[in-house]
């Protein structure tokens, strides 16, 4: 048995335990656009998702362990059609959440040895853009209420100061589209990143009931060809 | 009881558990008594016929799809409890469900069956194969077997397009559970054998998908005009049957004024001939 371990040790080393295993993988981002909210993952799995539908108006984003936070997305799932089938399908909001995510990270944070290696967005697309909510979680059940972007995963500091710089409100699909990718590619120096590369979902809210979409490789790369405007 | 945990405001560890991704068995293990099966009546007692009955529901499938519609009558016992129930629904984009029998179980077994479908769409992230959306819908009826027993009888009738097919197809239901896929056309309610007759006469294989949405409408028409049970279309009030139909492009429900179009056409045209169209003798 180890010495006596004060609580401020402990919970720093959970927390450099976490940040360096979030430090690893890739980076994601999530913004704000002229119809709702962009999401934008480097990765380039067809089958293993960063970014998921959660219901109607919500999506969920991702960074880390992928059995952690697929867990979670799970269980996000079961939350959000449980209180959609018992009360109404307006009644599930990100807000709700959001909550129940950081109550259950911080939770597995404080109580287990083992934190989870996770950064989640959750997002609800709004009428407009003003109503539109972003929630960023951490590892430790933090919640920020966030406007306009988000970048988390590896390199997020630098694709995140990237996108401090790029990122302008009421942008077109293509634009925020290209911002994404370009913001994306500051992990490293040398990074290009393809079509076929990159997870690219929207939540549209010029759709009707459920506004989730994924968009297809050759939709993104239409997009990224298409001249700035 | 709250979806989550009252004292710690996070998901209780059944939510993270990742055994099955159907919502009926979850909400089976999570919180049964939300699911509409499992509220048994008293043994021995019987519901009556003051409990609103959903009536008349007619598909007919045409090459590159299938048409559903319902009329928009509720009764209990001789009374009309409502005139614009509608029991024709979205199950999802390339599916659709309606319902006859006992109505406030069957639009609860719809609702449920929505979500079931949505929620193995979002977690295992494909959709399922349309027998296997038949096969859970066949369950569903089952769990329901011990109330149809005691007069809560409901009966859902399926249809959808088959992606890998390319066609429309189209499932019926008894109350046991028993499932059966329908060739061309099929009607189910208290209205279904006056309007089966009519199908059996007015169906053809090349109809295109405004022309079976008539079919169905004269079938309706044709349901209503011999059983007290199913109404008719409402001209007074404006109010039409619900018709829609699921194509290689998705579920798609006819606009008030399309439907309403086609049944005045109906009625205009029963003011001449009241059996309605006749089919050549040979």
């Amino acid at each position: 048995m180890p010495f006596y371990v004060s609580p401020e040790q402990q919970m720093k080393d959970k927390a450099d335990y976490a940040r360096k295993g979030i430090a690893r993988g890739r980076s994601v981002v999530v913004l704000q656009f002229a119809d709702g909210i962009l999401f934008v993952a480097d990765n380039p799995s067809r089958a293993l998702h960063k970014i998921s539908e959660i219901y109607d108006r919500i999506a969920f984003a991702a960074v880390g362990k992928y059995n952690e936070f697929e867990n979670l997305r799970l269980g996000g799932v079961r939350y959000a059609d449980v209180n959609g089938y018992q009360y109404d399908r307006r009644d599930v909001t990100a807000r709700g959440l959001a909550n129940v995510y950081a109550q259950s990270l911080g939770t597995i944070f404080t109580e287990t040895n083992k934190p989870y290696e996770v950064e989640l967005v959750v997002a609800e697309v709004g009428e407009d853009a003003d109503t539109d909510q972003i929630y960023r979680l951490t590892f430790d059940g933090s919640v920020a209420d966030e406007h306009g972007y988000v970048a988390m995963g590896g390199q997020a500091d630098a694709v995140a100061a990237a996108l401090k710089d790029r990122y302008r409100e009421g942008a077109s699909l293509a634009d925020a589209l290209r911002t994404a990718v370009s913001s994306l590619e500051a992990q490293d120096a040398d990074r290009r990143l393809e079509a076929r590369s990159l997870e690219v979902a929207v939540l549209d809210r010029n759709r009707e009931h459920r506004l989730f979409r994924r968009l297809p490789a050759a939709r993104i790369e239409e997009l990224l060809g298409e001249q700035a405007s | 009881m709250a979806s989550h945990d009252a004292h710690t405001g996070r998901l209780p560890g059944l939510f993270m558990s990742p055994d099955t991704s159907s919502f009926t068995e979850f909400l089976g293990a999570y919180s049964p008594e939300l699911l509409p099966g499992r509220r048994g009546l008293p043994a021995g007692v019987t519901a009556g016929e003051e409990i609103p009955h959903g009536t008349t529901i007619v598909a007919v499938s045409f090459p590159g799809g299938v048409v559903m519609a319902g009329d928009r009558r509720a009764t209990a016992g001789n009374v009309i409890a409502q005139r614009d129930i509608e029991k024709v629904f979205r199950a999802d984009e390339f599916s659709a469900i309606a319902i006859a029998g006992t109505a406030g179980l069957g639009i609860e077994m719809v609702r449920l069956f929505q979500v079931e479908l949505e929620h193995y769409e979002k977690r295992e992230g494909r959709t399922l194969s349309i027998e296997g959306k038949a096969n859970r819908l066949a369950t569903m009826v089952r769990q329901n077997l011990g109330l149809a027993m005691q007069g809560l009888a409901v009966v859902p009738l399926f249809a959808g397009f088959d992606e890998e097919r390319s066609e429309g197809r189209i499932f019926s239901y008894d109350p046991a559970g028993g499932r059966y896929e329908e060739r061309e056309f099929h009607s189910i309610g208290s209205g279904s054998v006056f309007a089966r007759g009519s199908l059996k006469k007015l169906f053809r294989a090349d109809l295109s998908a405004a022309d079976a949405a008539l079919v169905c409408v004269q079938a309706l028409y044709d349901a209503a005009d011999d059983d007290s049970a199913t109404g008719g279309p409402d001209l007074a009030r404006g109010i039409f049957p619900v018709v829609a139909t699921v194509t290689a492009e998705g579920y798609r429900r006819l606009g008030e004024d399309e439907v309403g179009a086609v049944a005045r056409a109906v009625v205009e045209e029963r003011y001449d001939s009241p059996g309605g169209p006749t089919a050549p003798l040979r």
